[in-house]
Parts: C-alpha cells; structure tokens; sequence
C-alpha cells in the first residue's frame, strides 16, 4: 500500500486506502460525526530492547476526539516524548512497544490502523499527513538551505496533495494565511534564518497543518519563545485544531500553556499516568499527590503558590520529620512575596541582615553601563544598584541584554563602558584585571548547568578551581569547603568524587551553585539559571536561593524572562527592554503599579494558572 | 534514561566493532613480529652465503636468500623494529606539535589565530615526501632526522583538526568559568580544553600513525632511511626489486607487512572515530 492521494475539505470526496470513495454517509464520517476517538492508545508499554529489559513507559491510555487538544504534562525523563514519538508509530534507537496498542483512525482509510505495527511505507505515508509532529525547536528542524515556501510545498508534493501544482500552490498560500503569515511570493522567498523565532515556529505549524491532519503531535512547540510571541503560537494552534477539527497531543511541562490551551490534562510520572481530565479540575483540584505537588511548584504572579512545598514533599521520605517540618514553616515566614506579605517581610530583613549591615549604601552600583557589538547597541546606558541581601529580578525577554548586562558585572565580557561600582570601588572590566577579592565578592551562575561544568573533571575538581585561584587554602582546607558548599546545595558531600554526567539537570545546576559558593560571595548573579530546568526542578532552585541569600545575607541578581518568578525570589524588579531599563522598583510597585507599558504587556502576557 | 547496565563504555563501544577487533590483531601481531623477530633469526643478517644467492627455498630460510646471498626471513624478522619505532616517535612529535598550535591558535583567537593558521596553509601546501627528501639530503639520512621531518610535517594537519575541535569546547560555559576565576591561560588549555578534545585527537594519532608507517617506509625505500646493510623494510624492498622476477620474496614479505601495518592502524582510527561519533549521538 502507498500514500493515498487525499483531498483537503474533511467531509468531502476522500479516496480511501481499499479505493472506495469517502462520502458523507460512510463509515467513516459516521464515526466523526459522532466525535468518537481519532486516536486510541490502549494500555501502552515501552521498554528497552537491550537486556536487562527496562520498562520506559508502562499501562498508557489515552484517547483523542476532533478538535480535543489533550496535555501531556511531566518531568523530564517522565515518559511523555516517548508516549508522543509512539503516536507517530516511532520509537527512539533502543526502544520499542512491548504491550497495549495506538490506533489510529484516520479520515482517509475506512479500518483504523495500529501505528506501532504497520509497514514502513503506508506509516511514512501516514507520517505528516495523518499524523503530525511540531517539534521543539523550529530553528533546528527547519531546513537552513531552503526557502520556507518550498518546505511547506515538500510537505504536499511528497503526499500528492491535490491534482495538480497549483491546487498545492494555492494551498501553501492558504495555509500560510491561516498561521497568520503573508503569503506573498517574497515571503515564500526567504530563508529560515530571515524569520524570527515566532515565525519559525509558525512555519513549521503550517507544515504540519498543510494536509489537514487528523491528528496533531506538539513537542513543546513554545518552549523557546518569549511570552508575547507564545501568546500569539499558542492562538494559532488553538484556532487551527478547532477550525479543522484536529485532535492534539500537546506535550509540556509549561502548567500555565496547559490552561490556556488544553481541554484536557493527563500528567506522568516515572512513565506511568498518575492523573487524566479536564484541565480546570487537574490544575485546580488536583487528586493525585504528585499532580499536586507539580501545580504547587509552578511560580504565580501572586506568588500565592508554595513552591518550595515540592521540594519539601520531594524530601519528606528521605528526611527526618524534625527537619522537614521546621523547613516549611521558616520559608513561609521569609518568602519575600508570600501573599503580598511585603510588610512582614520588611520586618524580618534587618534581622536577617545584621551580617552585611555594616556595609551602609548599596553593595553594586551600575552607571551609564553601555555594550555595543559593532553598531549594534546592546545596553544603551544601564543604570541600575544593588541593595545588600536583597534579590533584584532583572526582567527581559531574549535580545533584551539581560544576559549581556549580567556577564559584563561578572568581567566576562569586557567590551562595555560606563561605570560598576562594588562597595564603591569601580571595577575592572575583564575578571582577570580585577582584584582577588572583587573576583570572589562577585559570583555568576551560568544560565545552562549542561555547559558550565568541564564534564571530564569530578564536582571536586571543577569546585576546587575558585579556591584554588585565591591561593588562600590548603587541598584539606579546599576539600573541606567543596564538601560545605555541596552540603549547602543539598546535594551532600559525596556527590564530590562524581563528574557532571551522572548528574540530572537540576543536580547539575546546584552544583553549578555551589562551585559560586564556595567563595562565599557578597553578590550572586544568576543567568536564566532556571530556564533549562523543570518547574519541580525550578521550585526547589528557587528555595535554595532564597534560603541561601537569608543564612548568608547575599545580594542577587537574578536575571529571567519569567516575571512569575518576581515574588518568590524577588524584593525588587529592573525591567529591561532592548538595552534600557523601562521600569524598576519594589517587586509590590512593578506588579501592581507598572508605570511601563511594557511591563504592562508583559504582566497582562504572563501566562497563569 | 537506560539503565547503568546496558550503557556501554567507550572501550566496550570500541571492541563492538569487528572492524577494530580486525585492526587491532593484524597491528598487534605485526608489532609483535617486529618485536620478536629479531630474537628468532635463524642466521645472523648480515649472514652471506654466495653459493646459495638468489636461490629461493634452498637451505637457509624458507624464504631463500637475497642477491647478495643474505637469509631473507632473517633479515626479515629483524627489520620491523626501527620502522615501527620511528613512525610511532615521528607521529608523537607531529600530535604534539600540533596539538600546542592548534589550542594555541584556537583560544587566542583573532589576530594570532590568524597567522598561525595561515602559516599553517603555506606548509601545508608543501608536498610531504619532497620536504622530506630536501631534508634528509641536507643533514643526511638518520633516524632523528626521520622523525622530526615526518612529525614537523604531520604538525600543520593536526594542528588544524585540534584547533577546530577545541573551538567547539572554547564556546562551552566552563572555558567562560575558568575565565571568571582568573585561570592561567596554560592552566585553561591544559585542564579545560585538551581533556576534552582527547577523541578528535586519538582518532588523528591513529590516521597519523599510519602515515607515518608508509612515511618512513617510502624513505628507506628510496634510501633516505636505514643505511645498508641494516635490515629495514623499506629498504629490503629496493634491494630486492632488480630480483622481483626470480626471488619474490625479499620484496613479498615487506610490502605485505607494511601493507597490513598500515591497513590495520587505519582501521584502528577510524573504528575510534566512530566510538567517539556514536557517543555523540547518544548524547544528544
């Protein structure tokens, strides 16, 4: 059996895989009519095929109808991308179906067909016409050497859409129109790397609309993009899956995308399903202590939501009770933004701040801070200080300069003018021209934990290199401190003698903590140190910080684009937009008062729960 | 996500392979004729006999003897030795050479990486063998002379397979972290960089290796190498040839040997290469 040609209008005239024509009437339009199931997977099992046999994913159900957009939320590792990839009949190298079954309905074949069993061929025919997949990363799945007309057109040529070429070409020009691109030649004309992101992002949903595909498989489709530009995709898709009665699978780890976009939620953990239904009583009233847990642990504008609570719950079994029950009750107190609890928290500062409050005035000082890449203005005259033991979101979306700013206050980039103060004393540009004991006031956690750590060199070695650049301690002495500073993160001294590739992403980025601990710093700058991570993973970071700025009296910059992030972590705000900063003052003022308008629109983009 | 059981390490990966199980027994059984050899010789090898020259499977070896009436075998099995020695120190010095360039030129960056790389081109536009020819006939034919010619001119080709691995790990965040803490630069090369360029460079020690090999065969077959009447491959093969006719085996036995040599180092190289791509993959 090959591809069948099939025609675009569900409900019209459709070839059907025996040749039969596809009327209203048929079996087929039957079963849509009634809206019953496009996809079903029935008690599906995945494991590994190498010996010993690992299950990967085990006892999935699921089943899709028109138009239903279903949420397939977890952690890493959760089993979520392998379940979807099994909805396309694929399985990455390793693995493969061991029990249950995905079977497909599809418009244009009267028997519904098992994707996990059938031929090669008659499942690529079905791949990108039936069945679509929007990845992750548009910029890296879409072709760089080819115009974005012609990779829309490739979709319909390799599956025969139409009758001639230019019912496909009117067809890349509606389906363009319908992702709400142009669809002029010129357009059709450019090259990937001519669009920004959003529309990438846009091309590769109207590749994966072209056939008008019964079912829909997202990937985290807006993992990479700003607020507003997801706003914007996830209307797209929203409206398109209606419009032509698609049902899709939307995988995430974004709890605030799944309200906005999902009817329904079905949450995984360790490759089982622990919770499945509609996405008000999931988020809302979870049953299940995991998907409690995880909802608890995504950040909220309000900062109502206990983040730190999955950590705790995380701990429960592995701590003594002591431990864990004191741990809750001292957060609540000193989250700064608990329920716009500003007043209390105002209260308890000094206390927690006697340690830097020798030091009268502002810790960092930024003046007129500018940074051009040729005529490129990234910074434009930063203006910006640091008030001790206080966290300062610094709030941007990407190409802002938030992480310029922040790698040019650390030395790492040494192409700025203007003036950084520390104590009062400007700084040098470059890191290696300042002194030993600026470089150990001013630490910087890099935004990525899979790039920051040498991955050839054991945590030991790679925490070792700041104490031993300060010369000032013996190896004993130097053993002792990585052991502390590992204690501190809380992933315990044993973790010493391992190296970066044995460690999951959050376990990376607590030791990335504490290799910027170690020094014990005066300021913390943290690059995006949660964007790469989970939300659970982003809940229990977040605690961290927040407990260490309160034991060690630290002054933060925590740079992000999540301005849900701004109570939990967060006294006050700098808002950055294209190299100025357009708002600051106390996270209570920007979230409730933003004079910008930018931070307006931000506020209003924000996704939420 | 599999489990710590099923995951292979590079050295398990590396065996995988049937191809490098091949090339690892043909060059560690030619390596250990080379190493051997010279303790088996059935006649000493500068050994005549001129009664029995250019008698093939007549009373001395099973090989015959060569136009001079010298054992074939005998000088056969103690003339692997100083090739293989010589190859192997001529590729150190080339990977070492141009190790130092290429993370030199890589991490400096703009104006040195410049000229170093464009010096680079110039000798790598320079023909190998006729570099070497010019050398050895200016300071004469010896072993370490032999060597540093090869290595130099192995250096600019690893050089610039080096610095194009080490750009990718210069980009990585823990060069930028090194940095933040003031690393020497040394240090930052030493530490950061090079231990995590190890594959790419294994993989062209291997392709190197077997360059050499042919390197320095060529160059005593043309005379350049081992002086007569020491025992050499290279050099057994031009002696040999005027007699390939009626006496094969002088010239047989070298070329078969260097042949597999070099077959089985090559394969060595790229079976390392592909461990080191596979890797990647299940990285990503």
């Amino acid at each position: 059996m090959t591809p069948q040609k099939t025609t675009p209008r569900r409900g019209a005239k459709t070839r059907t895989g025996s040749g039969a024509p596809m009327v209203e009437g048929s079996a087929w339009h039957t079963r849509v009519a009634a809206d019953a199931p496009v996809l079903e997977v029935e008690d599906l099992e995945i494991s590994t095929t190498a010996a010993p046999t690992q299950v990967i994913v085990s006892g999935v159900d699921l089943s899709l109808r028109p138009s239903e957009i279903l949420a397939l939320v977890g952690e890493s590792g959760s089993g979520k991308t392998t379940v979807a990839l099994a909805v396309l009949g694929h399985f990455r190298e390793g693995l493969h179906r061991t029990a249950g079954s995905v079977t497909l309905h599809a418009s244009t074949l009267v028997d519904p067909v098992e994707m996990t069993a059938l031929d090669r061929e008659v499942r690529r025919g079905l791949r990108g016409s039936r069945v679509a997949y929007i990845p992750q990363d548009p910029a890296s799945s879409l072709n760089p050497s080819m115009r974005v007309g012609e990779q829309i057109r490739e979709v319909l040529d390799i599956h025969a859409y139409g009758d001639d070429d230019a019912a496909r070409a009117e067809r890349v020009r509606d389906v363009l129109r319908e992702v709400g691109l142009p669809d002029d030649d010129a357009y059709q004309r450019r090259w990937p790397h001519q669009l920004s992101g959003g529309q990438q992002q846009r091309i590769g949903i109207a590749m994966a609309f072209a056939m008008h595909p019964d079912v829909l498989v997202l990937d985290e489709p807006t993992t990479g993009l700003d607020v507003t530009t997801q706003a914007l995709v996830l209307d797209t898709v929203r409206d398109l899956t209606i419009k032509h009665r698609v049902a899709a699978l939307y995988i995430t780890h974004d709890l605030a995308v799944v309200n906005e976009i999902a009817d329904r939620v079905m949450v995984m953990q360790r490759g089982e399903v622990v919770e499945v239904g509609p996405v008000e009583q999931v988020l809302h009233d979870p049953q299940h202590p995991y998907s409690r847990t995880l909802i608890a642990a995504v950040p909220d504008l309000a900062g109502r939501n206990k983040i730190w609570e999955f950590e705790q719950r995380r701990r429960a079994g592995e701590f003594d009770p002591a431990e864990a029950d004191d741990e809750p009750a001292e957060s609540t107190a000193n989250e700064p933004g608990t329920g716009g609890k500003e007043a209390r928290v105002e209260v308890n500062e000094p206390a927690r701040t006697t340690e830097a409050a020798h030091d009268d005035g502002v810790t960092l000082s930024i003046e007129d801070l500018r940074v051009a890449y040729g005529s490129n203005k990234v910074l434009k005259g930063i203006d910006l200080e640091l008030q001790p033991a206080q966290t300062t979101l610094l709030l941007g979306e990407s190409g802002s300069g938030k992480t310029t700013m922040a790698r040019s206050i650390a030395g790492l980039n040494a192409n700025w003018t203007g003036t950084i103060r520390h104590r009062g004393e400007a700084l040098e540009r470059s890191t290696r021209r300042r002194a030993a004991q600026q470089r150990k006031a001013i630490q910087y956690v890099f935004q990525s934990p899979y790039s920051s750590l040498n991955p050839r060199r054991t945590l030991e070695q790679s925490l070792s290199v700041p104490l031993e650049m300060t010369g000032e301690m013996t190896a004993r002495q130097r053993r002792e401190r990585v052991g502390d500073a590992l204690d501190a993160v809380r992933l315990g001294r044993e973790f010493a003698r391992r190296r970066p590739g044995d460690l999951s992403g959050g376990e990376r980025q607590r030791a990335a903590i504490a290799r910027a601990l170690v020094n014990m710093p005066e300021v913390l700058v943290c690059d995006e140190i949660t964007s790469a991570l989970d939300v659970s993973v982003q809940a229990s970071i977040i605690d961290l910080l927040v407990r260490l700025r309160e034991e060690r009296g630290m002054t933060m910059l925590f740079v992000t684009h999540n301005i849900a992030l701004a109570r939990h972590i967060a006294s006050r705000v700098a808002v950055l937009q294209q190299g100025v900063i357009v708002d600051e003052g106390t996270t209570e003022e920007i979230l409730t008062n933003p004079t910008a308008d930018y931070t307006k629109e931000l506020l209003e983009n924000a996704p939420d729960l | 996500m599999a489990a710590s059981g099923v995951v292979l390490t590079p050295l398990q990966r590396f065996f995988a392979q049937r191809q490098a199980k091949v090339g690892v027994a043909l060059t560690a059984t030619i390596v250990a004729l080379a190493l051997i050899g010279p303790l088996l010789l059935p006649w000493a090898t500068g050994y005549t006999a001129t009664e029995f020259a250019d008698q093939p499977f007549r009373l001395t070896g099973p090989f015959g003897t060569d136009n001079l009436g010298r054992d074939v075998l005998s000088r056969f099995l103690s003339g692997g030795l100083t090739l293989i020695t010589l190859a192997l120190l001529a590729t150190a010095v080339g990977i070492i050479v141009g190790m130092i360039f290429g993370t030199v030129a890589a991490y400096t960056g703009g104006t040195v990486d410049s000229i170093l790389m464009r010096a680079n081109d110039v000798l790598l536009a320079i023909p190998q063998l006729v570099f070497a020819l010019l050398a050895v006939t200016v300071l004469g034919p010896q072993g370490w002379v032999l060597v540093m010619v090869l290595g130099l001119t192995h250096a600019p080709r690893v050089a610039r397979v080096t610095r194009s691995a080490a750009l990718n790990v210069i980009n990585e965040d823990y060069i930028a972290a090194a940095e933040m803490y003031a690393v020497p630069r040394w240090r930052i090369i030493v530490r950061e960089i090079l231990p995590n360029i190890t594959g790419p460079l294994t993989v062209e020690a291997g392709l190197r290796l077997t360059y050499s090999i042919g390197g320095i065969a060529s160059l005593s077959f043309l005379g350049l190498g081992l002086q007569p009447p020491a025992p050499d491959w290279g050099l057994m093969i031009n002696e040999n040839r005027i007699a390939l006719a009626v006496q094969p085996w002088g010239v047989m036995l070298p070329v078969l040997v260097i042949a597999l040599l070099t077959i089985g180092t090559n394969l060595i190289a790229d079976s390392i290469a592909r461990t080191f791509a596979s890797t990647k993959v299940s990285e990503a």
